[in-house]
């Protein structure tokens, strides 16, 4: 790289000097000389990589500009010599730093990977290769350390800085139990964890092999480009030598070597692929592929799931209204009762445990799917649950309770009974909170023309309110996972495209069918990183305008690059035929367009910064 | 057969990813090769008992470009 550098400021240095000495009206031999050791300095580096690879038969573009300078130099046009060799090393020089720019974001991503971690063994701390770590070991991670495995906090508390698989820099708090990732960064805490994965299982190594992945495979228009340009050049080589046959004139035909790779045209689609996939890196966000690039870049319709994607997915306990006992009393019943129920509303019920003292076990528990749970406490009855198990009970219920049930429910709440001895004793609303960046997700959609959709296994009344609270165009409650498949379907059949959001995991069948599906929160499960189009690593709702946004402006950005090249393409053909462009003017509208693709390009790369590339492509 | 990642230095042109690319499958020992210009990468499967990484590095820098890093 810079041996190149240097080429070309010395030849370009000669070149000038031959311009200043034949202006000043020196000898003509001065700027002659120049010139020929100007393309001898800058075309020696070229016809030797050339002659390198024709001794192993491959015709290179080395080739072709080698032959059209040393005719240029024969036919005594050495100011075309010079400058074809000149442009085409500078042009490669500039190529090269510009196109390491773009793949810079993985490269950037690559050097956060652990090298070290220390390893506790036979009561020792042993340090070694992060590699070399095995499954279940204890792995010590001390503060600002980078964590070296996939695993689960077994000691310690910390919090972590995971922009490195979520793209964002906010750190999260870690405590035991919690999972950590190989190549994020522990803060100020001391962490011990099981290793879970190591090396390339890693979520972190898995994640850089799928971008590279992505961002290798070749998109149908890129495909196609590169037939055009396999039958270009030869083409092209053809061409020359036919017209040197039938005009005589070998500066055309020299010429027409000096265009015969179409450059701009070969990258104007990976390149811009390349930027987008690359930026979405960053941001925690997996994009795995170009076609799903400019897919998703064309949605017509989102659909979200609701639990645990619109809203938190956990669910609390927000009201709790006590009859006869006090509510400190029902709180105790309820935790004690449900203290070995499985059901995730139960979990909501056992969070309020903190605020009692001690926690015993019932005597006797039962649970009764779909309807809740029975229990023996202190020899008395308690029963925890919907209206239908009070029915099955023949419990009634007095018309002032069904009044607050009534209002719990029409605010969106799931209501559950408890009851001690078959009198109502208290009511539970529970409710999962949308996630606070919810509504400014979908506002954003629809501010593009993107209609939103809801579709939930949950009840009416509680669809209804979320989808209401969050501005949901759309939402159809009461669904199977089967039935959210077929209502994907029927919005696909009205001429949509459809882009879904779910867990990846429970939605997987939706994410399949949906023209893109999106996993949510993919970090750590393998299966949502697989099955999606895109994984958001994260659990950052927050992201997915990006990355339609994202999508979108790579589209356009793919669409500018192909009409720009195909447009230099065909101008620069007919400017040489036309005997309008020669050598030098050829190789310099040939460099000019590769650099200004590239460059188009890299505005991706900028794409939802503050900064003023950034700036730019959202104009 | 054993797969390799060869990082390329940066890549000049097109043109240079399928010179690279032609090299290193007409190399002995190579059963594929994919080089990639906007990654600036090659993707490598090779025979380890005909040619080793040293091997491949050689090919790929008769063509004037150094492999910078291996995966």
């Amino acid at each position: 790289m810079k041996k190149k550098l240097k080429i070309t400021i010395i030849s370009g240095l000669l070149i000038l000097t031959a311009w200043i000495s034949y202006w000043f009206g020196f000898d003509k031999y001065y700027f002659d000389y120049l010139m020929i050791i100007a393309a001898v300095i800058a075309g020696y580096q070229v016809a030797l990589n050339a002659y390198k690879t024709l001794k192993r038969k491959v015709l290179s573009i080395d080739a072709l500009v080698t032959i059209a300078a040393i005719g240029a130099l024969f036919i005594g046009e050495y100011w075309e010599a010079a400058a074809v060799t000149f442009l085409f090393t500078f042009g490669s020089y500039l190529e090269a730093r510009t196109i390491g720019k773009t793949r810079n974001a993985v490269f950037e991503l690559m050097e956060m990977a652990p090298n070290k971690a220390s390893v506790r063994r036979d009561n020792k701390e042993v340090k070694l290769d992060a590699d070399q770590v095995k499954v279940g070991e204890t792995v010590i991670i001390r503060p600002g350390e980078k964590i070296p495995v996939d695993g689960k906090v077994i000691k310690g508390d910390s919090d972590v800085n995971q922009a490195s698989i979520t793209g964002e820099s906010k750190p999260q708090k870690k405590s035991k139990d919690d999972e950590v990732f190989s190549g994020t960064i522990n803060g100020k805490g001391y962490l011990e964890v099981k290793a879970k994965k190591v090396g390339h299982d890693t979520t972190f190594s898995k994640i850089i092999d799928l971008v590279e992945e992505a961002q290798e495979e070749k998109a149908p228009t890129e495909k196609m480009m590169e037939k055009f340009s396999k039958y270009y050049t030869p083409g092209i080589i053809v061409l020359s030598i036919a017209a040197y046959l039938i005009t005589f004139d070998i500066r055309l035909a020299l010429t027409l070597l000096v265009i015969g790779c179409p450059g701009a045209l070969v990258i104007s689609t990976p390149i811009s692929i390349v930027s987008g996939i690359g930026n979405a890196a960053k941001n925690g966000v997996l994009i795995k592929g170009g076609k799903h690039l400019e897919k998703a870049g064309k949605t017509d319709v989102v659909v979200f799931d609701k639990t645990g994607t619109l809203t938190q997915g956990k669910p609390e306990v927000t009201d709790i209204k006590n009859y006869d006992i006090s509510k400190d009393e029902l709180i105790r019943l309820a935790v004690t009762a449900e203290n070995n129920s499985e059901h995730h509303l139960a979990q909501a019920v056992l969070n309020l445990k903190n605020d009692i003292d001690s926690l015993k076990s019932p005597e006797y528990f039962e649970s009764i799917t779909g309807k809740g749970i029975k229990a023996k406490i202190d020899n008395e009855h308690i029963l925890i649950g919907n209206k239908k198990l009070l029915n099955e009970n023949n419990i009634k219920i007095s018309d002032n309770i069904l009044t607050d049930k009534f209002k719990f429910n029409n605010a969106g709440k799931t209501t559950i009974f408890v009851t001690k001895n078959n009198n109502v004793v208290g009511l539970l609303a529970i409710s999962d909170p949308p996630r606070e960046k919810a509504k400014g997700t979908v506002n954003r959609l629809k501010n593009r023309g993107i209609k939103t959709v809801m579709l939930t296994g949950d009840e009416e009344k509680i669809a209804k309110e979320i989808a209401q609270s969050l501005g949901i165009d759309e939402y159809k409650a009461g669904l199977l996972p089967e039935d959210k498949v077929n209502e994907i379907k029927k919005i696909q059949n009205q001429n949509n495209i459809v882009t879904m959001i779910g867990d990846g995991i429970n939605d997987a069948p939706s994410l399949a069918v949906a023209d893109i599906g999106i996993a949510m929160g993919a970090a750590g499960t393998d299966a949502a990183i697989e099955t999606a189009d895109i994984a958001l690593m994260a659990d950052n709702i927050e992201k997915v305008p990006y990355a339609l946004g994202l999508s979108k402006s790579t589209s356009v950005n793919i669409k500018q690059n192909i009409i720009f090249a195909v447009l230099v393409v065909f101008t620069l053909l007919a400017g040489v035929l036309g005997r309008k462009v020669f050598l030098a003017s050829g190789m310099m509208v040939h460099e000019v367009s590769v650099l200004l693709v590239t460059l188009n390009a890299m505005r991706l790369l900028g794409y939802d910064k503050k900064t003023f590339l950034g700036k730019l492509i959202k104009a | 057969m054993r797969k390799v990642k060869l990082y390329l230095e940066d890549l000049s042109c097109p043109d240079c990813a399928k010179k690279i690319e032609k090299i290193l499958n007409k190399t002995e020992g190579v059963n594929k090769a994919d080089v990639h210009f906007t990654t600036g990468k090659a993707n490598v499967e090779y025979d380890p008992e005909s040619i080793n990484i040293e091997g491949l590095k050689d090919a790929v820098s008769t063509t004037g470009y150094q492999v910078i890093k291996v995966r």
